[in-house]
């Protein structure tokens, strides 16, 4: 199955990665030849088969409701770029 | 030419996202008792999406988002799980956000509502459990007029529970009255304060025409921004009335997301709405379904208080009125005060009821509002009042003495036997002493006298508030009337 140019600017665009015209062609060809790869995978009789939700084994893997301390203010905003009267500064996203 | 304006039917669904109270947040121990602290302090590793980290599910969520569901009569998933709804905001920590996807915890219930006098049942597709995300301020950088976000995360991974409904209203106030019982239930099962003013409790809506008669859904505009119950009716009734425009001037309304702007009161076009394909929803790698057992789900219907409708339906049955039983059952805290009075009262089937009623929604709201305090901050034990409504009730006090003493036990916290019998409170029904009384009174009130000889009824009024001055409202009314009339008439 052929994976067009717009799709893979379109899939690009919304894990916010900028591609040159070359980028699109080179992952225009790798992302068919994956999907062609599911095609594969599809062909597979699952009849009767759960779908899988998680790997593992496990189930009601919860916590009590209970309160630990939280990080310093000054710890939480070490690693920011920007910060502003103990907020993260960012840039402003326009729609 | 002329356009003949179709007759349009309007058709509603709602989402509801409502803040869970929990101690902690969804999927890790910070405090989510956030509310007025300072920006980023109630943050950790996890609900800052720090790499590196697991969530863990908050089991209390878990307990909430069940009974809301048996509370809106919903099936409880014996298998349910989380999926990541990926999509780039600086309000989303991670890139993602937790969510339920294709298995949600709760599904298929109904709510019913009553308007104008008919019922509809709104049907509930689902109820899933989230996570909320991180506060955003706009500003303006002031040197370089460019516009800047603020971030504070406090409130990212508050447990959040989003209930969605059918397209089964059909008016702003069908939705309106649904947000109310909603936000009832809500209160009364203790899982969310439900206060769209403070913001855990907020609604979006869905709404389209189609002619009258036609059975496919035009398409649908969804409402955001409305920050009050009245916003989300307002906004409804202008976009119901856009809509209609719209179309009968021959043009198509478009899917989109449009904003309630409260100052205006208009809505406008926001962005276009994605496709949730762009949401890219996959299973949650980092936590393992959930199977909730059939008996932990049994427990917790079992645990689930008497809801609003049977509530009012049981006051109803017990001799109240509609808007007695409606009034009393609005928090669940008034109307378990109803119960509890209402039986300490004991003065059987006939007159209990009556009474707390008249009493819970007389003297006890208007202290009440007087105080601006909810029915938990009331001073007066049920057992207390009782005693009261007892005491005014057999003739051992007048019922202008008895809310003397009502206020007076709300002051001071004594029980009304000894407040009336400390302040000389105990009613008057003696015929020697109110004789006395009245025949000082008549002598006093010449032109009163003289009104009721010559036929005029009322005149008698006048007279019986001076016995009731002289007595401090102690006088029996019934008493004091006959002495009077029987004084009246001997020349």
């Amino acid at each position: 199955m052929a994976i067009s140019g717009d799709e893979v600017l379109h899939v690009a665009h919304l894990a916010r990665i900028a591609l040159t015209p070359a980028d699109v062609e080179r992952f225009s060809a790798q992302l068919s030849s994956i999907v062609d790869h599911f095609a594969a995978l599809a062909a597979v009789d699952t009849e009767g088969v759960e779908p899988t939700a998680h790997p593992l084994p496990l189930s009601n893997v919860m916590r009590a409701d209970t309160v630990a301390p939280s990080l310093p203010q000054a710890t939480v905003l070490a690693n920011a770029p920007e910060q502003e009267d103990g907020f993260f500064r960012v840039r402003a996203v326009l729609e | 030419m002329t356009a003949i304006a179709t007759d349009f039917e309007t058709v509603i669904g709602l989402e509801v996202h409502c803040q869970l109270l929990t101690q902690s947040k969804m999927f890790c121990s910070c405090s989510v008792d956030y509310s007025g602290a300072a920006p980023n302090t109630h943050v950790c590793p996890v609900c800052l999406g720090m790499p590196g980290t697991l969530p863990v599910i908050n089991e209390r969520a878990i307990e909430f988002i069940s009974r809301t569901g048996l509370a809106l009569n919903c099936t409880i998933s014996s298998f349910s799980k989380f999926d990541r709804k990926n999509y780039h905001y600086p309000d989303l920590m991670k890139g993602y956000q937790i969510s339920q996807f294709d298995l949600p915890v709760c599904l298929g219930g109904y709510l019913d509502i009553e308007v104008d006098g008919y019922t509809r049942r709104v049907g509930i597709t689902r109820v899933h459990m989230e996570e909320d995300t991180a506060r955003l301020l706009h500003r303006t950088d002031a040197a370089t007029g460019e516009g800047y976000s603020l971030v504070d995360v406090n409130r990212s991974g508050t447990p959040l529970m989003e209930i969605v409904s059918e397209p089964d209203m059909r008016t702003p106030a069908e939705a309106r009255e649904y947000l109310v019982r909603l936000r009832q239930i809500l209160r009364y099962i203790g899982v969310s304060h439900a206060n769209m003013e403070e913001g855990n409790f907020r609604c979006d809506a869905n709404i389209s025409l189609r002619p009258r008669g036609q059975a496919e859904f035009g398409s649908k505009v969804e409402i955001k921004n409305m920050n009050s119950f009245r916003a989300v009716h307002d906004a409804l009734v202008f976009e119901q009335q856009r809509q209609a425009e719209v179309l009968n001037s021959g043009g198509t309304i478009p899917q989109e997301t449009r904003g309630w702007v409260d100052d205006s009161a208009i809505t406008v076009s926001q962005r276009s709405k994605e496709d949730a394909n762009d949401y890219r929803y996959f299973p949650e790698p980092d936590l393992p379904p959930l199977r909730l057992a059939r008996m932990w789900v049994d427990d917790i219907a079992a645990a689930l208080p008497e809801l609003p409708a049977a509530r009012d339906a049981r006051l109803r049955a017990l001799g109240l009125n509609e808007h007695e039983a409606a009034t009393i059952t609005e928090s669940r805290g008034r109307a378990e005060y109803f119960d509890r009075l209402a039986e300490a009262i004991a003065l059987g089937p006939e007159r209990s009821p009556k009474l707390a009623a008249n009493w819970l929604l007389g003297e006890v709201s208007r202290w009440l509002n007087e105080h601006t305090a909810e029915i938990d901050e009331f001073p007066l034990t049920a057992d207390g009042l009782a005693e009261l409504i007892r005491m005014s009730e057999d003739g051992q006090i007048t019922a202008a003495v008895a809310k003397d003493v009502f206020e007076k036990m709300a002051a001071t916290g004594k029980d009304a036997a000894t407040i009336v019998a400390e302040s000389g409170l105990a009613q008057i029904s003696g015929d020697d002493e109110l004789t006395e009384i009245a025949r000082k009174v008549i002598a006093a009130n010449q032109r009163a006298v003289d009104d009721y000889r010559t036929g005029k009824e009322a005149a008698l009024n006048s007279l019986m508030g001076q016995v009731m001055r002289e007595t401090r409202g102690r006088a029996n009314p019934q008493t004091v009337t006959s002495i009077l009339k029987r004084e009246l008439t001997v020349k």
